[in-house]
């Protein structure tokens, strides 16, 4: 916040509209080369992004190290108990173990079964516009909206799920009164509805797609490429900058996963689908800030390490190609 | 492909894209089946598919039993205020990001670009904390005041107008007009687009999101609709009928403004990705 306010008093030194549109410098602004009363444009957006979002993230590493007695409203010093006490507690490392499996199925299988789609939907066909539309409703679904619809049709008891596996002729299934079962429905229902699932992951390959120029994949097909070979040479290489993207994104997504599990097991059965977000939503209700703010960091903190980790691979995969590369020139 | 495109009187896409998006869009239509069927017609096993005769009776059983007309009109105000928030505050900031040299405009730039990819579990209990300091834990100010501004809008914005020609806000800065005014009256107008991305990602995001919601509001009367629809099917797992129905309610508005305006739709949610 200081560092905001410190260039405070720039904005009294010129009235707005003072200075010359940037494109053509006068001299005055070639000498202060600014517009101070630009703070005040970006003032209401510095005060919620650097308010709610900067200083959080440091507060919240604050508060990881401290314990607060929620009756005496006393705040103490605890050093590294906070993370010693989670790193010791089933519950948390239960909640670590069901995130990081709903996120290691989730995101590979989203982004394939998006592709998927995408290459489907990108077909120049008759009613394309029809299916477009019934593929991409489920980005618009509620998170919390798709739990509640998924553990009605997954309930054991009444759930349509096991009505058509009866007729089938099939036996029915514990589906979510089953903790693993019910970790898996969870992956199922977050591929099929909500901002992040296999139809966003369509939206986007979908729109990276249409930008490939058309005389690109005609001319590969003309010198002979077949389907699979069009799609090596061109589309793969024009699709790779979303893929990165959608990785990332997919994973923060993963990791924050709530809305699913808050509308249809509530942590259930047992504690068999308790996500890190849903243990921390435990402990703000319970006031324990400090063990709450610990949790995130614990796996925002391990997730950035293994970020680093790749991002070192890749640098050094790459230098070792380019340095073979050179070799052989 | 060939053979078979001969022996078809279709393109043999059909057979895979038929079933692949009417399987995608399948729990939601039985969304909408179940919402009118009885609950005696859900419960029977094996459970109805296709029902014999549509009911109201979800829908009365929810308008009778819970506050759902209050959860909606609480929906509405803040993803209003939001969306109108976010329109006139990401316009400001990313017109100055664009427009206009000062100090610090770097460092803040990145400092946004930066929040972009903050998980939000980790502002998740300082914001509970500032908002509880501000006496808005429990109000619908608690889940308006922290999406005001998102750095998304500001980016997008921003793109938008440094990709706009900047002859016309010359021509119209050495008419006398002000920087305010020439925001106003020539450059948002020509950012109809961009602004109504905006608007989509911020109703989108407003109105579906349950995580902070659930964390700031815990009275009833407070419930935004998603929040309520998961409260309500916690205390009434024997009404299934009713849930589908306010599952429905909670998911109509958006879907009316999906089909509506389906092209604006896809490419706002396209644009936070391939552009952002």
């Amino acid at each position: 916040m200081s560092t905001v306010f410190a260039q405070g008093p720039r904005t009294t030194a010129r009235r707005e509209g003072g200075a010359p549109p940037p494109r053509r410098r006068g001299l005055v602004e070639r000498i202060f080369g600014e517009t101070p009363s630009a703070w005040l444009y970006i003032a209401p957006a510095v005060v919620i992004i650097v308010g709610l979002a900067i200083v959080p993230v440091f507060w919240s590493l604050l508060l990881s190290f401290q314990d607060k007695d929620p009756i005496a409203e006393t705040t103490s010093w605890a050093g590294l108990d906070n993370y010693r006490e989670l790193l010791d507690d089933d519950a948390f490392r239960g909640a670590v173990e069901h995130t990081l499996v709903y996120t290691g199925l989730f995101v590979p299988l989203s982004i394939l079964g998006g592709l998927g789609l995408a290459l489907l939907l990108n077909k120049r066909v008759r009613f394309i516009g029809i299916y477009r539309t019934l593929a991409f409703v489920p980005v618009i679904v509620s998170a919390t909206v798709q739990g509640v619809l998924f553990s009605v049709i997954f309930d054991d008891q009444i759930g349509i799920a096991n009505g058509l596996l009866d007729k089938l002729g099939l036996g029915p299934q514990p589906f979510f009164s089953d903790g693993r079962q019910a970790l898996l429905l969870l992956v199922l229902a977050g591929l099929w509805a909500g901002t992040s699932c296999i139809s966003f992951c369509a939206v986007i390959f979908l729109a990276a797609l249409q930008d490939i120029p058309r005389e690109l994949t005609e001319a590969a097909s003309i010198d002979g490429a077949r389907s699979w070979g069009t799609f090596k040479a061109v589309t793969a290489p024009a699709l790779l900058p979303v893929t990165v993207f959608l990785l990332l994104w997919q994973t923060v997504q993963g990791i924050q996963l709530f809305d699913l599990v808050y509308g249809s097991t509530a942590g259930g059965p047992g504690d068999s689908t308790v996500v890190v977000v849903y243990f921390i939503y435990r402990s703000i209700r319970e006031s324990a800030y400090g063990i709450g703010a610990a949790a995130s960091y614990l796996v925002v903190g391990g997730l950035v390490v293994v970020a680093l980790l790749a991002w070192g691979g890749r640098k050094l995969a790459a230098r070792r190609a380019g340095a073979g590369a050179g070799a052989a020139a | 492909m060939t053979t078979l495109r001969r022996k078809l009187p279709f393109d043999p896409w059909h057979l895979a894209l038929l079933p692949a998006t009417l399987l995608l869009a399948a729990p939601l239509l039985w969304m909408v089946l179940a919402s009118f069927m009885t609950s005696e017609q859900l419960y029977r096993f094996p459970p109805t598919i296709i029902p014999s005769s549509l009911h109201l009776d979800g829908y009365d059983y929810l308008f009778g039993n819970t506050e759902v007309g209050t959860w909606f009109l609480n929906s509405l105000i803040v993803s209003g205020v939001c969306v109108v928030a976010n329109v006139l505050f990401c316009s400001m900031a990313g017109y100055a990001f664009a427009r206009m040299r000062f100090r610090g405009s770097g460092v803040m730039l990145t400092i946004m670009l930066a929040t972009l990819v903050i998980p939000f579990q980790l502002t998740l209990i300082p914001t509970f904390i500032i908002m509880e300091n501000l006496g808005l834990i429990d109000t619908l100010g608690a889940l308006i005041v922290p999406s005001l501004v998102t750095p998304f809008g500001v980016f997008l914005l921003r793109q938008f107008f440094l990709a706009l020609p900047p002859e016309l806000e010359e021509a119209a800065y050495m008419d006398g007009c002000s920087r305010w005014k020439i925001l106003w009256t020539i450059v948002l107008p020509l950012a109809r687009p961009a602004l109504a991305t905006v608007a989509v990602v911020t109703f989108l995001l407003t109105w579906n999101d349950v995580s902070w919601p659930a964390i700031a509001i815990s009275s009833d009367g407070n419930n935004t609709l998603p929040l309520g629809v998961a409260s309500f099917r916690s205390r009434s797992e024997q009404q299934p009928s009713a849930i589908m129905a306010a599952n429905v309610i909670a998911t109509l508005p958006v879907l009316l403004a999906f089909l509506a305006a389906q092209k604006t739709f896809v490419r706002s949610i396209a644009s936070g990705a391939v552009k952002g």
